[in-house]
């Protein structure tokens, strides 16, 4: 088997395995059509994350004389059940979950690569200790662990985010473990010792440009999950406390009205879904054979 | 050379193997929500010996000595890993407590939830299982067709659409507009179709993805033109060798699948009230109702495990040859 059936999260081997090394600048040029679309999307999110609570900034505001407008110009997704401004909820709901995202993702991958080349490099009791603590995280779906974290802290934010980040330190330190030592077994490697180039020197030119790769498609699947398993909790009441917004609380609250205010239910099922679509398409190269 | 008498005394097939590293495993998992599942006691906002004595005497009865002497009794002035040991204790011991909402006992309720999650479970795998393993098939036998292509459609479509929106689709489409199936419910026999179908839908796109490719590659190989050089029949073809094949590929893959398919049982569960693991710890967690949230925890990690132990030694079972490096989730 490949290395990527160590993946907490299933993906087809050819995405993670061959993913080819382009530099930085030649992205554009080598990006398929669906790519840049995906680009394009993802970009247009990030502006309205950005923007959007700067333009709407009165999330919070209620008033119950506006019970479920209509969209006007001035409130281009109208107002919810309490009077609140919809867009300005959206618009911080996007910031809120993109944010947690990356903070979420960053944290996993630095702890996961870091205890990952550890085990890799060191070996004897670090890489025991360090692959049993794994074996045991792997078993536990990564949803349950943020629950039991959300319980610890009732739904504040720097529970959510450390139970996301504990949830996926595991899929880095494994896959970084097993290849970290497939690269650092191999002959570079044991030459570059000879030389006696010293361990920044492996790290640079051997260890980082075969993880590089690995790591971007890893972190761009991360980031969406850990949107969806942001979302998720918010959908079923667990999640971000109520008044601050949350796409999938959103989602719940508007619900009921599905009838009365469309708008309202699909504005942020849409965000969501075109977050995951974009980030799906970014790392479109699933290439058959 | 081996005796039977010998292999007899010492279990050392690979099904010991399995069953030996999965033990440790499990061992591991139920330390790990143990110990987290007393930090939120210990992090609960209040004295712990106050809200214990409240649900003893009632509100109205608690005072600072009923407090000091439920935790003189419950020892809770000892030092905090002697309580970590005795709650990790309480638990081995399948002493699991009461609800602290309902008062009922824990371990009662829990065999109820457990199975019917197990059925939610089995029967969205055994659905993907099919659907997905028949649908990649078609695809394989021409790839670029028209069934290729809306096999590839259906995998992304099922891989954007979290699980908790395509519910709310079936609900909305088969429940509110057509008025065919039960949204909600437990205990006829409609229940279970959408849950289940939801499950079902988001783990029969990968299976699909994985018997397209698996079965491309296995008619490539040697063994099967060489079983279309002995003039063997098509269908007998696909069916001794291609599907044989691409069986133990699949059936590892299922491991892969089960993380996925206890946590979409979590959120459709909590979606459709289906009265098991997942709903019950959702609640629990709502309600901090701690001994409910452990075992309901525990019970699901547990469940990954023992899914994982059937695949491997199902995999062991059907492709006996000894591997190197094990298929690990």
């Amino acid at each position: 088997m490949t290395p990527s059936t160590l993946s907490k999260r299933p993906q087809p081997a050819s995405a993670v395995t061959s993913a080819p090394v382009r530099d930085r600048t030649g992205w554009l040029a080598a990006a398929s059509g669906a790519q840049r679309a995906a680009a394009v999307l993802l970009a247009a999110l990030v502006l309205f994350a950005l923007a959007g609570p700067l333009l709407w900034p009165g999330h919070a505001v209620q008033d119950l004389s506006r019970f479920l407008e209509a969209p006007s110009l001035a409130e281009p997704l109208g107002r919810d059940h309490l009077g609140r401004s919809v867009i300005a909820r959206l618009a911080h709901a996007t910031r809120l979950s993109l944010l947690m995202a990356l903070l979420c993702v960053g944290t996993a991958l630095l702890l996961g690569t870091l205890a990952g080349i550890t085990a890799a490099w060191r070996g004897g009791w670090a890489d025991t200790v360090l692959h049993g603590l794994s074996e045991a995280f792997i078993a536990l779906p990564a949803l349950l662990v943020v629950l039991i974290f959300s319980a610890l802290a009732n739904g504040e934010l720097w529970s959510l985010y450390i139970g996301l980040a504990l949830a996926q330190w595991v899929e880095y330190f494994r896959m970084i473990r097993s290849r970290s030592g497939l690269v650092l077994a191999g002959p570079a490697v044991e030459a570059a010792g000879l030389l006696q180039l010293g361990p920044v020197h492996i790290v640079r030119r051997h260890l980082w440009p075969e993880l590089r790769p690995l790591l971007t498609t890893m972190a761009t699947f991360g980031v969406g999950s850990s949107i969806l398993a942001l979302s998720t909790l918010g959908f079923v009441g667990v999640g971000v406390r109520p008044p601050t917004p949350e796409l999938g609380q959103m989602i719940t609250e508007a619900f009921p009205y599905y009838h009365e205010a469309p708008w309202m239910s699909l504005a942020p099922v849409l965000v969501l879904i075109t977050i995951l679509t974009g980030l799906l398409g970014l790392r479109n190269k699933e290439s058959r054979p | 050379m081996q005796t039977p008498t010998a292999r007899l005394q010492v279990p050392s097939g690979p099904a010991a193997r399995i069953l030996r590293q999965r033990t440790v495993q499990a061992a591991a998992v139920v330390l790990l929500v143990s110990t987290a599942c007393f930090a939120i006691v210990q992090n609960l906002p209040g004295d712990i010996a106050f809200r214990i004595a409240a649900g003893r005497y009632g509100y109205d009865q608690v005072t600072a000595a009923s407090a000091d002497s439920v935790r003189a009794e419950l020892g809770l002035d000892r030092p905090i890993w002697q309580q970590l040991l005795d709650w990790i204790a309480d638990l081995l011991t399948f002493n699991l407590g009461n609800s602290l909402v309902t008062g009922a006992d824990v371990a009662g309720e829990l065999a109820f939830y457990l199975s019917s999650s197990t059925q939610l479970a089995v029967a969205a795998l055994a659905i993907a299982f099919v659907t997905g393993a028949t649908a990649g098939a078609l695809a394989a036998a021409r790839p670029g067709g028209a069934m290729d292509r809306i096999t590839n459609l259906w995998v992304s479509g099922a891989r954007a659409l979290p699980p908790f929106l395509l519910g709310l689709v079936l609900i909305l489409v088969f429940s509110v507009h057509l008025g065919v199936l039960p949204a909600a419910g437990h205990g006829e026999a409609g229940n279970i179709v959408l849950p289940a179908a939801t499950l079902a839908v988001g783990l029969s796109g990968l299976f699909a993805r994985v018997t397209r490719d698996t079965v491309v590659q296995v008619r490539e190989s040697g063994y099967v033109h060489f079983a279309q050089t002995k003039d063997l029949s098509a269908r007998l073809v696909f069916f001794r060798h291609v599907m044989r094949n691409t069986g133990v590929t699949l059936i590892a893959y299922v491991g892969v699948q089960v993380l996925i398919l206890i946590e979409g049982v979590v959120i459709v569960e909590s979606l459709f009230a289906w009265p098991g693991l997942g709903h019950a710890l959702v609640h629990a967690i709502f309600w901090r109702d701690i001994p409910m949230i452990q075992a309901t925890a525990v019970a699901l990690a547990l469940l990954v495990v023992a899914l994982n132990t059937a695949v491997d030694l199902g995999s062991a079972a059907i492709d006996p040859r000894p591997r190197r490096r094990e298929v690990v989730l």
